[in-house]
């Protein structure tokens, strides 16, 4: 069974925890069983106009990530952040974006990119969630909000490709937990929209679907309207935007998912037991997402209030 | 194995010993032991803590617990004093499973026995397919609840969600509050004599001080006990 978990933190003070906090509950979701994990942090945010982060996965382990910024520095003549795990990096280049995206479609076919955003960085890897939060230190991340997913493959394969998150568009991630049964229809739909897919796993089509939605400029309530209606199966899905975290089950919620509510924090899980170590979780609110409802957490309205 | 006992009390601390010795402990050696109460700390969402007991032992359970809590149970009296996961006291045959908190889908499915109390609210398929159980929840249930439901009670303090009672049985349904929707077959009847004192008893032995005047009483109209050729095979 797959294990979804997504926490927002309302506390400015606990944000350097995000990631303490997040690890924590990834591996509270592993005796769910998985074969992959992964995990989308929501960091500090990019100010610089037009400048984007990349999060990047290497499918060579031998990869040279302070080789390949360098080049990069000189070919296109821009400062660049590096920050390396293993066969991850996080890169920060201070030129344009699509420049950057066509310089490494180019010059670095082992190299994939998992995130493109302001802010979003995200981690995926085959392995247990124990292991993949050790390897790339995902304790170490700071920031306001997270989406993480330890995945039991009941279709497609299983690949660091083919672990949730699944990022779209720019800081928009989005996992699963359940199966959708009409992944094929929805792809064809917006395969003739222009659409390009990178897998065939269902989840990728629910997040394009939406993505889609929210570039045609539904807000995010409108898009999972839409999505009610055209995605079939059994579901819980948890999105990730630079602003928001939302909720939602199918109609007759057949897949688990639990909320737990303080000032401090949102904390969203497939099980309590995620949620168990979080500070002050007996004193939250919690309850059961109702089905087909849809649950919004906006950054800045909850630091606001 | 057991962490501490004092003059028939086991305590058990969740983080330092596992599930697994813990209703190992309960079904082999607390009788044996001479105990009558157990006192769980820590279950932090754990799976199937206290199932399968068969004893007439007082569990209280310090926190939120996880999916089947108290299953199987007979005999024993169960308190999780925080919420429940998903099948809390399924196929219970005796005793009393208590709730303090909020519980999660499919509630006191197919026991034969017992009564299930859940202070707050249940979520959906509370009762599924029970089979002779009771259960009082102090709150709303989901939707789809009693579905199948062949015997027992299932009482609803509050309101119930959309297919309430959906191809019931025997079993009967009380509910105080508003009904989303009734399921297939099932219909609101009469309260009769014998329902006031029913529901008066499991209101006492749930510790709810509602009066059973305020609840609808809902059961089969039956129409589904046998296929009906003259329905053209519409279904």
């Amino acid at each position: 069974m797959c294990g979804i978990v997504g926490l927002l933190l309302k506390d400015p003070d606990k944000q350097d925890f995000l990631g303490e906090y997040g690890t924590e509950m990834l591996v509270g979701m592993a005796t769910r069983g998985c074969d992959s994990a992964g995990l989308a942090a929501y960091t500090n945010e990019v100010s610089e106009e037009g400048v984007r982060k990349f999060s990047l996965y290497s499918s060579s382990d031998s990869i040279d990530w302070n080789a390949l910024t360098k080049a990069m520095r000189e070919d296109l003549d821009c400062e660049i952040d590096l920050k390396a795990n293993y066969n991850h990096a996080v890169i920060v280049p201070y030129g344009p974006a699509d420049i950057v995206w066509r310089w490494l479609f180019e010059n670095c076919p082992e190299v994939h990119i998992l995130s493109i955003g302001r802010s979003i960085e995200v981690y995926k890897d085959v392995g247990h969630p124990a292991e993949i939060a050790e390897r790339y230190n995902l304790r170490g991340l700071s920031g306001s909000h997270l989406v993480g997913h330890t995945r039991m493959a009941t279709e497609s394969a299983v690949t660091w490709a083919h672990a949730h998150p699944f990022t779209v568009g720019e800081d928009f991630c989005l996992v699963h937990n359940g199966s959708l049964s009409n992944p094929h229809s929805l792809r064809r739909m917006l395969e003739r929209k222009g659409i390009h897919f990178d897998t065939d796993n269902d989840t990728e089509a629910a997040a394009r679907f939406l993505e889609w939605r929210l570039r045609e400029g539904d807000d995010m309530e409108t898009a999972l309207k839409a999505a009610f209606r055209e995605l079939d199966g059994f579901y819980t899905l948890l999105i990730g935007t630079n602003n928001e975290l939302a909720l939602v089950r199918d109609a007759f919620a057949c897949k688990p998912a639990v909320v737990a509510e303080n000032e401090g924090y949102v904390a969203i899980a497939s099980e309590f037991r995620s949620l168990a170590h979080l500070p002050d979780v007996q004193n939250a609110d919690v309850f059961e997402p109702m089905p087909e409802e849809i649950y919004v957490w906006n950054k800045q309205s909850v630091v606001a209030s | 194995m057991e962490q501490t006992v004092r003059g028939g009390k086991l305590m058990w601390d969740l983080r330092e010993r596992s599930v697994r010795e813990l209703n190992y402990y309960l079904h082999h050696n607390a009788v044996k032991n001479g105990i009558t109460e157990v006192q769980i700390f820590n279950p932090d969402g754990a799976h199937h803590i206290a199932v399968g007991l068969d004893a007439p032992i007082k569990v209280d359970i310090l926190g939120n617990a996880g999916y089947f809590v108290g299953g199987m149970n007979k005999q024993a009296h169960i308190t999780v004093h925080g919420n429940v996961g998903w099948s809390v006291a399924e196929n219970i045959m005796s005793g009393v499973v208590r709730v303090k908190g909020y519980a999660s889908e499919c509630a006191g499915a197919s026991g034969h026995g017992g009564l299930l109390v859940i202070e707050k609210d249940a979520s959906s398929r509370c009762g599924i397919s029970m089979k002779g159980n009771d259960i009082v929840v102090g709150g709303s249930v989901g939707h789809f609840s009693a579905f199948m439901a062949q015997a027992g009670h299932l009482v609803v303090c509050g309101n119930a969600g959309d297919g309430l009672g959906d191809s019931l049985y025997e079993a009967v349904i009380y509910v105080r509050g508003e009904i989303r929707s009734l399921g297939a077959d099932a219909q609101e009847e009469p309260m009769a004599e014998d329902d006031y004192k029913t529901l008066a008893a499991l209101l006492e032995k749930a510790g709810f001080k509602h009066h059973p005047e305020d609840f609808k009483r809902i059961a089969s109209a039956k129409k589904l006990y046998h296929w009906n050729a003259e329905h053209y095979q519409e279904y």
